[in-house]
């Protein structure tokens, strides 16, 4: 239980609902500074120099200088502010999406997801609500929480609580071990090998991640995944998204660099939606709006999931080319090569070798050739390399994602710990944080389980 | 008929493990003292095994002495052998350990006791405490003594309506063959509160010359002793060792054929006892698939030859212990010189405490040991002192003294007891303890000594010293951080020759002991002109070193907890008048009345919300106050 008015607290503060402006709320000690970080106002001005309870135009930037959204933001300086603290409000207008991201990006830089009429509770405790509605406070807090906790109940289906349950059951067992070795040194108690606790550290991290991956495959069926058409200028991307997208949305011409911004559109393959990012055509250029272009397809590479990485086999491979392919590094890929019907200019086995784990797909994007082929590559990619999965399928909440990702880190931390050979007492502290942590979506964490399941596995009494 | 004794400031009752630091402490805070026992003999008895320490229970014999008691004291001057545990993990969960001579502890406890100022010592038994109104006013003995008393401390262990099984023979009595105290409890429950039932239990008594040790494993004591009291210099004696031998499937057979006899089973034993230190009989009913369990032989002492069978705990009958005893390895001609038995006892629901161990119920009276349902001699001589201490600043009208869980294993086991309650005598593990990093062995001075001395307990003498120590603790980590070692070829030489890395660019000594390859000792090559520093400040400098990174972190965990620990809740709070408080909360609330919001979010059953609840009428009640 955190009641600690020093933490700076943020929650989207407009009900959930699809589209429409929402509001993300920071308030606390750290409001400005955390604000700041994030916000890139149109007028050259420091946050800290905005006018109270003013709105200003700007970008919220991720750490990549990436814009997540365009937003309205205002500052409302301590103690005039519904908490008497120091408050940002963050209007957006970018949709559910945008809204979850500039949240979780604020808490990235170092706010606390507020709990369930937080917000409420400290304008009363900070004395902004006043004493006769001290009964109506509660009122709504315990409200807040009911509703928070039934919904959060609903949305813990059987599987996934019983997968945080069977991962927690595990690690229990390993702090028991160490426990009992600790605490009962005579007894007869085989050791606790450090083999067999990093052992099942790793099986638990493994389950950790897999949620995460079950959570990323509901994110993707919510959000679409995002796919990237990479290449050279006029290898024909535009023509491929079109063919895709089986309608004339972007601009097709056959100047190099005609696509200048970026599009993204959705489609639809066997139930998956995919967001598909038309970029600029990647090449080195001396116009200054198509550079702009090529650093937001840089940005967009750096983001998206799977590439469509595109060769034309009418021309010879150009440095360009070959520098794209650097580009790609290790991500998911797909080489589309692309003009099939026209005469051929490059050796296949070329291509194989630009980015070997790659699959191949001859297509011809302008005589829609080859595409429902390029579609099934791109669900079997999805399937099989990436772990898509409609079974046991995860949505975790923002808070439940967090939480399963400082897991993650605290199981890290325990393997390299081992690794480094840390005295497993102080191993333990980290396998039993994440324990505790996976305990909060399940809603149980109780130490005295440690000493119960000791008790129960080990014959103690020396 | 009642005769008057005379006035006192403290009247304790039992001179236990509980009843020596309590009635030491009073008296030594400059307080007039009586202590009573049934039997002067068994002043500070061992009843059980003849060894102090161990996980947990070792770090609470340590922070005893940072806070002036007296039992590591006499353990250093008692043992006949002493174990550093678990040396093979680290720092933070390293135990001492020591075997006792019984009889010469419970002498040496006896002779401090008496030779204390300020301090009688009486031989009664006590059968009734006097209230007035709401407060303690003494107490009245079996042979009608009234003793007036401004605090009166309990620490009655199994003695309360104690009653014996072994087999199916039970008999009202104390431990060891001593009178049972059949009265007290009736006046207690005069008083409204509220007594459970435990049972702990004991194993047979051997004589040596009747065991074959050339059938057992040897369990030496340590090469180099560690002392328990930060009092003690080196410490050079010869030490006796224990044996290890095993029970087998004879055993094992022999028990399982007698269960319909044992009294567990039988239902003829109600109290629930420890399952740390289960008889022989559960462990093989519990654990089938066990083929052995382990047995350690434990001398009780040098002028002795009866020896303590760890691991045989039992309430068998008389003859089914003979038949078993005899089918263990070594133990074939073995003479029983005392039978094992089971003990039920009442204890005080601990609840019904304040974290001062003073009773809610009635102002004065102090409760500590075996009466708040725990169970072991550490854990009875740190609630005895603390009991002591507390009885003592509430006479003078001084602030009291509560541990929290981040100061000490006492803290940990004083919040548990009266937060939580307990289900089984309590015993201290460290895994109970959030903070088991800070709360170690080797630095319980540091973390008490100051409050050991600003009550009065620890002599300026003492005081100094340990000033002493910590400063060159602090200048040597200071020190370390900022000296540097240049990658030179000769350094990197030597760092090659120790099997670490060599360096690449400049390094403080403090970043190179952090390396599990060096050491303090191994450092001094790259250091040839430091200052010879004692051991134990050594000790405190490599880990507070080389354990950096995680001492931070707990030290922050602390911070947060200390936050909610220091929202205070007043003692006159009318939790019925609190709108929003779930019914479950309320009810647990009011029994518990807890004196913080940290406390309260320990209580089971009071729920995140129903401390915002609690945190908005704090709140209100602030304002209003406030307003007026």
């Amino acid at each position: 239980m955190k009641t600690d008015s020093c933490e700076t607290i943020a929650a989207i503060s407009t009900a959930i609902g699809e589209g429409g402006i929402g509001i993300v709320r920071i308030s606390g000690p750290r409001a400005f500074e955390i604000a700041e970080k994030i916000f890139k106002p149109r007028i050259k001005k420091s946050l800290f120099e905005f006018k109270n309870r003013t709105l200003y135009l700007g970008d919220i930037v991720d750490s990549n200088d990436e814009i997540i959204d365009e937003v309205l933001l205002a500052i409302f300086k301590a103690p005039h502010t519904y908490t008497r603290e120091d408050m940002v409000e963050i209007n957006c207008h970018g949709g559910l999406v945008a809204q979850k991201r500039i949240l979780a990006l604020v808490l990235d830089k170092g706010a606390r997801l507020a709990e369930p009429g937080e917000f409420t509770k400290r304008a009363f405790l900070n004395g902004r609500i006043d004493l006769s509605q001290a009964e109506a406070v509660i009122d709504i807090i315990r409200a807040k929480t009911d509703r928070a906790l039934a919904v959060a109940n609903r949305r813990l289906t059987g599987e996934f609580s019983e997968k945080i349950s069977r991962i927690r059951s595990n690690l229990l067992n390993v702090i028991a071990h160490i426990e009992a070795n600790i605490d009962f040194p005579e007894d007869d108690i085989p050791e606790a090998e450090p083999e067999y606790i990093s052992q099942e550290i790793n099986n638990a991290l493994k389950m950790v991640e897999d949620l995460l991956r079950s959570a990323g495959s509901g994110r993707i069926l919510r959000e679409g995944l995002s796919t990237l058409i990479l290449g050279n200028t006029n290898v024909g991307k535009s023509s491929l998204l079109n063919a895709l997208l089986q309608e004339e949305r972007a601009i097709v011409t056959d100047i190099p660099g005609t696509t200048r911004d970026i599009i993204e559109e959705y489609i639809d393959i066997q139930g998956i939606p995919i967001k598909i990012i038309d970029t600029a055509g990647i090449r080195q250029t001396t116009d200054e709006v198509e550079k702009i272009g090529i650093n937001r397809a840089m940005k967009h590479l750096q983001e998206a999931e799977l590439v469509l990485l595109m060769i034309d086999v009418s021309r010879k491979l150009t440095d360009d080319d070959k520098r794209l392919i650097e580009l790609v590094g290790d991500k998911t890929t797909i080489t589309v090569i692309n003009k099939v019907d026209l005469p051929v200019a490059v050796d296949e086995y070329e291509i194989e070798k630009l980015v070997p784990e790659a699959k191949i797909v001859k297509v011809s994007a302008l005589k829609q050739e080859g595409i429902d082929e390029l579609k099934t590559v791109i669900y079997d990619t999805i399937t099989e390399k990436m772990g898509f999965t409609d079974e046991g399928l995860i949505v975790a909440s923002e808070r439940q994602r967090r939480i399963l990702e400082e897991s993650r880190e605290f199981l890290k931390s325990a393997l390299c710990a081992m690794a480094e050979g840390v005295p497993i007492e102080m191993v333990e502290i980290d396998i039993r944080d994440a324990w505790e942590k996976l305990g909060e979506i399940t809603g149980d964490t109780v130490s005295e389980d440690i000493i119960n399941t000791i008790f129960q596995k080990f014959c103690i009494g020396k | 008929m009642d005769y008057n004794v005379g006035k006192y400031d403290v009247a304790v009752v039992g001179i236990g493990h509980a009843g020596c630091e309590a009635a030491l402490a009073t008296a030594r805070m400059g307080l007039k003292t009586v202590a009573f026992a049934i039997n002067l003999d068994s002043i500070a008895l061992m009843a059980c095994n003849p060894s102090i320490g161990g996980p947990g229970k070792g770090n609470m014999v340590r922070e005893i002495d940072a806070l002036g008691g007296q039992m590591a004291i006499n353990v250093d001057k008692t043992f006949i052998q002493v174990r550093m545990l678990n040396t093979k993990k680290g720092p933070a969960v390293r135990a001492l350990r020591a075997q006792l001579d019984k009889r010469a502890y419970s002498a040496a406890m006896k002779y401090t006791v008496e030779s204390q100022e300020n301090l009688d010592i009486v031989q009664e038994e006590v059968v009734k405490i006097l209230v007035e109104g709401e407060k303690v006013k003494g107490v009245v003995t079996k042979t009608g003594g009234v003793y007036e008393a401004r605090a009166v401390i309990l620490t009655t262990g199994v003695y309360l309506r104690g009653r014996i099984v072994i087999g199916d023979l039970s008999y009202s009595s104390g431990p060891s063959g001593l009178f049972p105290a059949n009265e007290l409890s009736k006046s207690l429950e005069s008083l409204g509160l509220e007594l459970g039932r435990f049972k702990t239990g004991t194993p047979p008594r051997i004589h040596k010359d009747s065991v074959d040790f050339s059938k057992m494993i040897i369990q030496p004591g340590d090469d180099v002793i560690t002392p328990f009291s930060y009092t003690s210099e080196k410490i050079q004696r010869e030490q006796v060792p224990c044996w290890l031998t095993y029970t087998n499937e004879t055993t094992h057979k022999i028990i399982a054929e007698n269960l319909h006899r044992a009294p567990l089973y039988t239902g003829e034993i109600k109290g629930v006892g420890p399952r740390y230190c289960p008889s022989v009989e559960m462990k093989i009913v519990n654990f089938k698939d066990k083929k052995s369990h382990q047995i350690f032989i434990e001398p009780e002492g040098n002028g002795t030859k009866e020896m303590y069978v760890q691991g045989l705990s039992t309430s068998l009958p008389a003859d089914v212990q003979i038949a078993m005893t005899h089918s263990v390895k070594g133990l074939e001609n073995a003479k029983i010189m005392r039978f094992g038995y089971a003990i039920e006892y009442d204890f005080v629901v601990p609840t019904q405490l304040k974290p001062t161990l003073e009773t809610k119920a009635v102002q004065g009276l102090y409760m500590a040991g075996q009466i708040n349902g725990t169970s072991g001699y550490e854990e009875a001589a740190a609630q005895g002192l603390i009991a002591g201490i507390n009885a003592a600043l509430k006479i003078k009208e001084k602030e009291p003294l509560v541990l929290s869980r981040s100061d000490a294993y006492i803290g940990v086991l004083i919040d548990d007891l009266v937060t939580k309650g307990v289900t089984e005598p309590y015993r201290i593990l460290t895994s109970r303890a959030e903070y088991r990093l800070l709360l170690r062995q080797d630095n319980a001075d540091l973390r008490l000594m100051d409050i050991g001395h600003s009550i009065g307990l620890i002599s300026d003498d003492r005081y100094e010293k340990f000033l002493k120590k910590k400063k060159s603790i602090d200048d040597e980590i200071k020190r370390l951080k900022s000296v540097k070692i240049t990658p030179t070829a000769k350094v990197n030489e030597v760092l090659t020759g120790l099997n670490t890395a060599k360096l690449n660019s400049p390094s403080t000594l403090a970043e190179l002991l952090k390396r599990p390859e060096l050491d303090y000792e191994k450092l001094k090559v790259l250091d040839e002109d430091r200052e010879q520093l004692p051991d134990d400040v050594i000790e405190q400098v490599e880990i507070a070193t080389a354990y950096e990174g995680y001492i931070e972190r707990q030290m922050s965990q602390v911070a947060q907890f200390k936050k909610m620990e220091n929202k205070k809740i007043p003692d006159d709070i009318d939790y019925d008048e609190i709108y929003g408080l779930g019914f479950e909360a309320r009810e647990k609330l009011k029994e518990v009345k807890p004196i913080s919001i940290g406390q309260a979010s320990r209580i089971s059953g009071v729920n995140p919300s129903d401390i915002t609840v609690l945190l908005i009428y704090l709140e209100t009640k602030r304002r209003k106050s406030h307003n007026e």
